[in-house]
């Protein structure tokens, strides 16, 4: 069967997915030409994961078609996604790192590598060479693949991926899910040159972060933005700054982050003083925050901001530094000294790090402050009661009630709830919040937003490592860039006085 | 140590002794290692072996009934195993229930069985093949050891150069990438779980033609002891490392202690304590390399 060179290799078309809480796709529209680098870009939460991963056949979306060389299909798995020719390199490496790289390439389709259950080492090593003579590497199939570096693993996966091509008679479609975040600048030549190589024979998906590099390796960009298509572009001639305006929409007439709010911020003594913070990825780290500050990090994938964040939380060894608070030393060698120095975290991993699923939202609000609810050593019911109603209220929580499990909540009220964690004791001086608004739909964090600057109003210290650049710039009122372990610069970020992007993307690469 | 300790641990007579005295406990880590291999764990040994035991002393020659059924009663012993080794299994993927509860309730089983077949009369068997099995020997060591050494190797076949072997590797290390890849998981969980049952009902044969009996109480203490040898052979509870070759080291190592501690005139009764403590100082000293601070240990 031959398909005319004008049909798209991969074509989709009002795809819908919901979420509980939250809309992750709301008719995407998606054109892959044949042999076209499409790059796909859009913020965190705009619905490129799952976008990809409904077109690997990991979500089932609720609504809306996808169509392969013009044909409808139905994927329904990632082996679905594979006879009809799409496979896709994921972000969080998807290798058995305990086994050889050639059996990781022929994983799960071993062919004549494997006869009636026995091995064939050498028919194994053969198969394996022929997919990584595809992209030119020069890997040895029978290492294992823990010993590889990030770099070769990844051309493994590549390798891996391309065996999709046995089970279609197609040019395949490789989609790679922001395969350069792991790699150094001369890896991602390497990466670059091999995309290009991909292009001859097939189609390719190229979904990253960074603009620069989305420009510099696809031949078209298409933009996504709370899970719809609002554009694309030609990357010739485009800029990194016209796909920016693009992904962030026109957020400055609204207010979004409800910079007419935020706090003035006390001089003097400040309320966090961090001095010489070293860990095992970060050193040297100095910060101070005053009362009533929202002070934002940014920096890429590896630049040891989460690191630091968490270390401040002493959940991360830190090898040498001091940390102070209000003028007094103390010692966080452990989450617990922390949390009674007024310190409080949000963790980026809501769903595992930051709430007890299946308990209820009243358990999950006083979990670190158990005297809010307590006399002496029982549970009070009406002191539990009377405290987590009114936090629900002041917090406009939309809950069934204090005692339904938190999982059954969206998600902007479960993040309302572990933000309530902190509050209910009353001695909060210093909050750290990584990824606070990390899934969460425009409205639930416009309202995080509207929190973090009433807390910051009543004169709690605010760390924030933002989702994106944009809410680290619209949030904070000043911003550290960090670097490869250790912060590069200082931004002042007034209202109305705020950096662009772009200057601090030239510090963060 | 114990050499200095003892001039009888010194002995030619007291190496067969240890090595004899492995063959056993060889058999059912080998079965055990695969289990450990893919994460999972198998406490089901002890039950297997009682059954197995039982079935096969009443299938040969035997004081009980008037079968004699030679090694077709052995095959029907491991088939048996083999087959508890699937009921784990098949628990396990079908009903979710946790491998270590899943193995409990088959070595549960395993043991009601047993004792529905011993029936108050403890059948002694005059099988002698079977007898012979733990008499006589070939090149020093008795034919026991040989099996088990048979077992070891095959063992290492299966790890290196089978699907089944690979892919216990493959779901200890990474599960998740299995199922990505569209690779079935189910059916070679089950399958290696029958494996390891297989080798339990081999290592319940082996028990009774030591004893020249079927004894319910045939693989009391083996389970334990089996995983404590497979770890400090070096393979990881957590799976995807180690394997039977390393398990066959700490085979030899376990009981090399056990029979050291014996000849510098331990009391046995201390035996079982130390036994405890070297697998729990084992598996800390296998994870302190990977130790993170605020890790959840379950």
């Amino acid at each position: 069967m031959s398909v005319p060179a004008s049909t798209p290799a991969l074509e989709v078309r009002g795809l819908v997915k919901h979420y509980p809480g939250v809309k992750a796709l709301d008719g995407v529209d998606l054109v892959v030409r044949q042999h076209e680098v499409l790059g796909l870009v859009g913020e965190n939460g705009a619905g490129k994961s799952t976008l990809l991963k409904a077109l690997v056949g990991l979500v089932v979306p609720d609504a809306g078609e996808i169509r392969v060389r013009g044909e409808a299909v139905k994927l329904r798995s990632v082996v679905d996604a594979a006879d009809h020719g799409i496979g896709m390199v994921f972000q969080e490496q998807s290798l058995v790192p305990n086994l050889t790289a050639a059996e990781n390439i022929l994983l799960g389709g071993e062919g004549p590598g494997v006869r009636r259950g026995v091995y064939r080492w050498d028919a194994m090593r053969r198969l394996a060479q022929e997919q990584l003579d595809k992209i030119g590497s020069n890997i040895d199939p029978l290492v294992r693949t823990d010993a590889l570096s990030f770099a070769d693993r990844q051309m493994v996966e590549i390798a891996k991926v391309l065996r999709i091509e046995q089970r279609s008679q197609h040019p395949p479609v490789i989609v790679l899910d922001e395969p350069t975040s792991v790699l150094e600048s001369k890896e991602i030549e390497t990466l670059f040159a091999q995309i290009r190589r991909l292009r001859e024979f097939a189609s390719v998906v190229f979904v990253s972060h960074r603009l620069d590099e989305v420009l510099e390796v696809c031949d078209r960009v298409a933009v996504l933005r709370n899970g719809q298509s609002v554009g694309e572009v030609a990357a010739a001639g485009a800029v990194p700054r016209e796909l920016h305006r693009m992904m962030i929409g026109s957020t400055g007439s609204d207010d979004h982050y409800h910079e007419n709010a935020a706090a003035v911020v006390e001089s003097g003594q400040p309320r966090l003083a961090v001095r010489g913070l070293s860990g095992t990825s970060f050193q040297d780290v100095n910060l101070d925050v005053a009362a009533g500050e929202i002070v934002a990090i940014v920096g890429v994938h590896g630049s040891g901001r989460e690191d630091v964040c968490r270390a401040l939380f002493g959940a991360e060894p830190v090898t040498a530094g001091e940390i102070w608070m209000d003028g007094k030393k103390i010692d966080i060698s452990g989450t617990r000294a922390a949390c009674a120095a007024g310190i409080g975290y949000v963790p980026a991993e809501r769903k595992t790090e930051g709430m007890v699923g299946p308990m209820s939202v009243a358990e999950n609000m006083t979990l670190a402050k158990q005297r809010a609810r307590c006399a002496g050593p029982f549970v009070a019911p009406g002191k539990q009661a009377t405290v987590v109603d009114r936090w629900i209220d002041r917090l406009s929580i939309r809950t069934p009630g204090r005692d339904t499990p938190i999982q059954r909540l969206s998600g902007g009220n479960q993040q309302k709830v572990v933000l309530a964690r902190w509050l209910v004791g009353g001695d909060i001086r210093l909050l750290l919040l990584d990824h606070p608004t990390r899934g969460l739909d425009i409205g639930a964090r416009s309202e995080v937003y509207r929190l973090m600057r009433e807390l910051a109003a009543s004169g709690v210290a605010t760390v924030l490592l933002a989702d994106s650049l944009e809410e680290a710039i619209g949030m904070a009122d000043r911003i550290l860039v960090m670097n490869d372990g250790r912060v590069v610069s200082e931004v002042g970020c007034p209202a109305g006085g705020k950096p662009s992007p772009l200057d601090l993307v030239k510090e963060m690469v | 140590m114990f050499a200095v300790l003892s001039p009888r641990f010194r002995s030619i007579e007291n190496v067969q002794n240890m090595v004899d005295a492995a063959a056993v406990l060889a058999v059912v880590t080998c079965g055990i290692t695969f289990v450990l291999l893919m994460g999972s764990i198998d406490l089901s040994a002890a039950g297997v072996m009682g059954a197995s035991a039982l079935t096969v002393s009443l299938l040969v020659a035997n004081n009980r009934n008037d079968n004699d059924l030679g090694l077709l009663g052995i095959g029907v012993a491991v088939l048996l195993g083999c087959a508890f080794g699937c009921l784990s299994g098949l628990a396990l993927v079908l009903l979710k229930v946790p491998s270590f509860m899943a193995t409990l309730g088959v070595s549960a089983v395993g043991l009601g069985v047993a004792t529905l077949m011993f029936a108050g009369v403890q059948p002694n068997i005059s099988d002698a093949m079977l007898k012979g099995w733990a008499i006589e020997r070939f090149l020093g060591l008795s034919y026991l050891t040989w099996i088990a050494a048979t077992c070891v190797l095959v063992g290492w076949l299966l790890q290196r150069y089978t699907r089944l072997g690979r892919y216990a590797f493959a779901i200890g290390g990474a599960e998740e990438v299995l199922a990505l890849s569209g690779v079935r998981v189910k059916p070679y969980k089950v399958a290696v779980f029958a494996v390891a049952g297989a080798f339990y009902g081999l290592a319940g044969v082996m028990v009774t033609s030591q004893l020249g009996a079927g004894l319910v109480q045939a693989g009391s203490g083996y389970d334990f002891s089996a995983i404590t040898a497979a770890v400090v052979g070096g393979t990881l509870l957590t799976g995807g490392r180690g394997g039977v070759l390393h398990s066959a080291v700490g085979v030899l190592l376990v009981v090399v202690l056990t029979n050291g501690l014996v000849q510098i005139g331990v009391s046995p009764y201390w035996q079982g304590g130390v036994e405890g403590l070297i697998v729990v100082a084992a598996v800390a000293a296998a994870v302190i390399p990977q130790r993170r601070r605020n890790q959840v240990v379950k």
